[in-house]
């Protein structure tokens, strides 16, 4: 089977579809009306279905493969070629990529048709739909490129749309200022993947086999451990800065939340579903290089517990509810992050495809509520909404059950493997697990009872609109709605993919993503999670019975999260402002998000400019470069007036300087 | 008196060419400075003559001719922008004539 060579199809298409609208929002960029938007959605649209189809081809097409060879490869051409740095246009499709190309065509194509209706009417709507196609592309990109720097143009790549995107309405200054917030903040964490990557190449270099080939690092890697021991933790150290600027993880989370005054599709697609999980991609991508360092592996579990916990304690307080849906994203990274960093990746990225279905969900229906009420997002002005927008409030509900971890829907497996997995984990020390299972169990209760607490005040209780939302107040269109249905269906049965060996399952997720992480599972809890390697055996009988007792407890997390949210919200709806007045500063600590970009701004935005102002501009600009390129000008001048006494204007005065010069050729001449 | 040498001849090229170097140097009016130049090309002339002769070969002559005809045209382009200078400034003293320097 030839099946490889149309990998290239893939990335293909919405780069395509990229071009078009691209180019056609140009062409109308002078008139008073843009392109027809049914051309631009069919454009559009149909270009990240056809990748998805192919996606899916090749998906069937992998499974009929032994499970030990499941990777197809395409090399298009030579791209860099500098001494002994030798880097190819070529993509990959293997377990994890798969996983990763059919979530991102899959939710992304719904939410491209989800657009249709959210932009309908926007006069940037070609524009749009060429800023959306690129990301898809630069995504593709990354999760098939098959060496690092590949992978890091589809980083850039990404990080380029959703600047662009996040700044799509950019005659609201603020909304600009949050897609350059968003760039320059991913730019630190890129500087520290770069550097990694420079890391790791130098190291290769020295092992004599130079390359940035992910598959062949990996084999290297696995015939040489030692080799790469001594520079893997600060190899996996900075490319996870670079992750952590990417996936919003503390301390770079702060682009994430600003990031919101995108269009809400855009929230969906690339801050909740799939961009922002490059970074969880990537450290388990890498796996091979994090087994050899338990160092960098406790940081980035340590790392992603506390911003589940930290990120879910400041949605508590929002009043926004795309704030609140991406602090919760915040969060459910933390959680994949310390998923991959106790070393259950299949766990992580089980957790990512979930993720991604119930989080667009959420988004896309917050983006339906904004919609129908005309651009109203505070919370405490919507509230029973679910008498007029009924499709809408029924998959917010949905979603919001799942993400709370309310069985049997997806949320629930796959967090509960990561806190299984948590537990189980090998790294640091004996009091380190049960630190990251307790942090992640109490962050399972916060999650469910801020969620409700959106779900509740959106969609139950009194109305508290204001007169023209009311008015406004209505259902979506079918092309909105459809989109919605889909992604509560998929929250509902994407878990079933992977129902652990403990519930009578087969874990058929982590049997497909097994090989890619074959280095790991004897470090890590992964195969335990399953709980299929313990099966048998008075030791797995008991490991079986704390599982489950977790997956009750966890069940209780969220049920009374959601039951605490009730209370608080419908049974008492005076109640939160009580309690938020007499635990006022508490209160007021939290609802400022904790100060952080406060503390950001003093300690490093308002440095960084006094010190662009002061020595840069001052010193730097205006003192050395204008006084060199200054200097050089008056000193030409000053050259030129000495030289300029010579030219008298007088004839003789010229024949004159011929004499002398005739005089002293005869000279050189005769003696 | 001895007999006329080819040292006479380039000793009396030289005498001239030097007098035409002074009256350029030296003189002000632009057609004393003009003549002066005419005075250099013959000096130079008579030197080619006499080599030609000295050497029996006929190439001094020939140059002699270029350069008669070149002092022809360079004395018709000349007194022309002479004849225009002096129409617009009214003079030909060369040390008015200083615009180049302003």
């Amino acid at each position: 089977m030839t099946v490889n060579y149309y990998l290239w199809l893939i990335p293909a298409a919405p780069l395509l579809g990229a071009l078009i609208n691209g180019l056609l929002s140009y062409f109308y960029s002078k008139r008073e009306r843009g392109p027809s938007e049914a051309l631009v959605s069919f454009v559009g649209c149909v270009s990240p279905l056809f990748s998805f189809v192919v996606a899916a081809a090749v998906f069937l097409h992998l499974q009929g493969l032994d499970p030990s060879h499941r990777m197809l490869q395409q090399w298009l051409s030579h791209w860099i070629m500098a001494g002994t740095l030798k880097v190819d246009f070529s993509l990959w499709i293997d377990q994890l990529s798969m996983v990763m190309v059919l979530v991102v065509t899959g939710v992304g194509t719904i939410i491209h048709f989800y657009s249709i209706g959210y932009m309908h009417g926007d006069r940037g709507y070609a524009r749009y739909f060429s800023y959306l196609n690129l990301f898809m592309f630069s995504m593709l990109t990354l999760v098939m490129g098959q060496n690092l720097p590949l992978l890091f143009v589809g980083w850039e790549g990404v990080g380029l749309c959703s600047y662009l995107l996040i700044g799509f309405w950019y005659r609201d200054i603020e909304k600009a200022a949050a897609g350059k917030k968003a760039f320059i903040v991913n730019r630190i964490g890129d500087f520290a993947f770069l550097l990694g990557m420079f890391l790791l190449f130098a190291t290769t270099s020295r092992i004599g086999n130079p390359t940035l080939d992910v598959p062949m690092m990996r084999s290297m890697v696995e015939q040489h451990p030692d080799l790469f021991r001594p520079m893997a933790t600060a190899a996996c150290l900075l490319l996870f800065a670079g992750a952590c600027g990417k996936s919003a993880q503390i301390p770079l989370y702060v682009w994430l939340p600003d990031a919101m005054a995108g269009p809400t599709p855009v929230s969906a697609l690339i801050h909740a579903a799939t961009m922002v999980t490059a970074g969880v991609y990537m450290v388990a991508r890498m796996s091979f290089l994090y087994q050899l360092s338990p160092t960098a592996m406790a940081v980035v579990a340590l790392v992603g517990a506390a911003t589940a916990i930290f990120a879910a304690s400041i949605g508590v307080c929002q009043r926004d509810i795309k704030k609140v849906l991406a602090y919760s994203t915040v969060s459910q990274l933390g959680y994949m992050f310390m998923g991959v960093g106790v070393g259950a990746y299949a766990a992580g990225i089980f957790h990512l495809t979930t993720h991604a279905f119930f989080k667009a969900c959420l988004f896309l229906g917050a983006g339906s509520v904004i919609h129908g009420l005309g651009g109203e997002q505070d919370l405490l002005k919507m509230g029973g909404l679910r008498r007029s927008m009924k499709t809408t409030a029924l998959t917010f509900l949905v979603a919001g059950l799942a993400i709370s971890g309310v069985p049997p829907l997806a949320g629930f497996f796959s967090k509960d493997e990561i806190l299984w997995g948590a537990f189980n984990a090998s790294v640091g020390p004996a009091w380190f697990p049960p630190l990251l299972w307790g942090i992640g169990f109490v962050t399972a209760g916060v999650t469910a009872f801020y969620v409700f607490r959106a779900v509740l005040l959106a969609f139950f209780g009194g109305e508290r609109l204001s007169p023209e939302a009311k008015a406004h107040a209505h259902e979506s269109p079918a092309v909105m709605t459809v989109p919605l249905i889909l992604l509560a269906a998929g929250s509902i049965v994407a878990g079933f993919m992977n129902v652990p060996g403990v519930l009578g399952g087969s874990g058929a997720f982590h049997h497909f993503l097994e090989p890619v992480f074959s280095g790991a599972s004897a470090h890590s809890a992964d195969a335990i999670g399953t709980g299929l390697e313990t099966a048998g055996g008075a030791a797995g009988a008991a490991d079986h019975g704390l599982e489950r007792l977790f997956m009750v407890l966890s069940i209780l997390a969220g049920v009374a999260g959601i039951l605490i949210a009730y209370l608080l919200y419908i049974r008492r709806p005076e109640a939160p402002a009580r309690i938020a007045a007499k635990a006022r500063g508490l209160y007021n600590l939290v609802f400022h998000k904790y100060y952080v970009d406060e503390a950001y701004e003093r300690a490093v935005v308002r440095p960084g400019y006094a010190l662009s102002d002061r020595v840069f501009f001052r010193v730097v600009d205006a003192g050395i470069i204008e006084g060199v390129v200054n200097g050089v000008g008056t000193t030409v001048r000053l050259i030129g007036a000495a030289v300029r006494l010579v030219q008298t204007g007088v004839v003789r005065t010229y024949a004159l300087f011929m004499l002398i010069g005739f005089l002293y050729v005869l000279y050189r001449l005769l003696w | 008196m001895g007999e006329i040498t080819i040292h006479h001849y380039l000793y009396l090229s030289a005498i001239l060419f030097f007098i035409g170097v002074y009256g350029v140097l030296f003189r002000r009016n632009l057609i004393v400075m003009f003549m002066s130049i005419e005075l250099m090309l013959n000096a130079v002339n008579l030197s080619f003559i006499t080599f030609a002769r000295y050497s029996s070969t006929m190439d001094g002559h020939v140059i002699a001719f270029f350069v008669m005809a070149l002092a022809a045209a360079e004395a018709g382009v000349g007194l022309a922008i002479l004849v225009m200078v002096f129409r617009n400034r009214t003079t030909v003293q060369a040390d008015d004539l200083t615009l180049m320097r302003d």
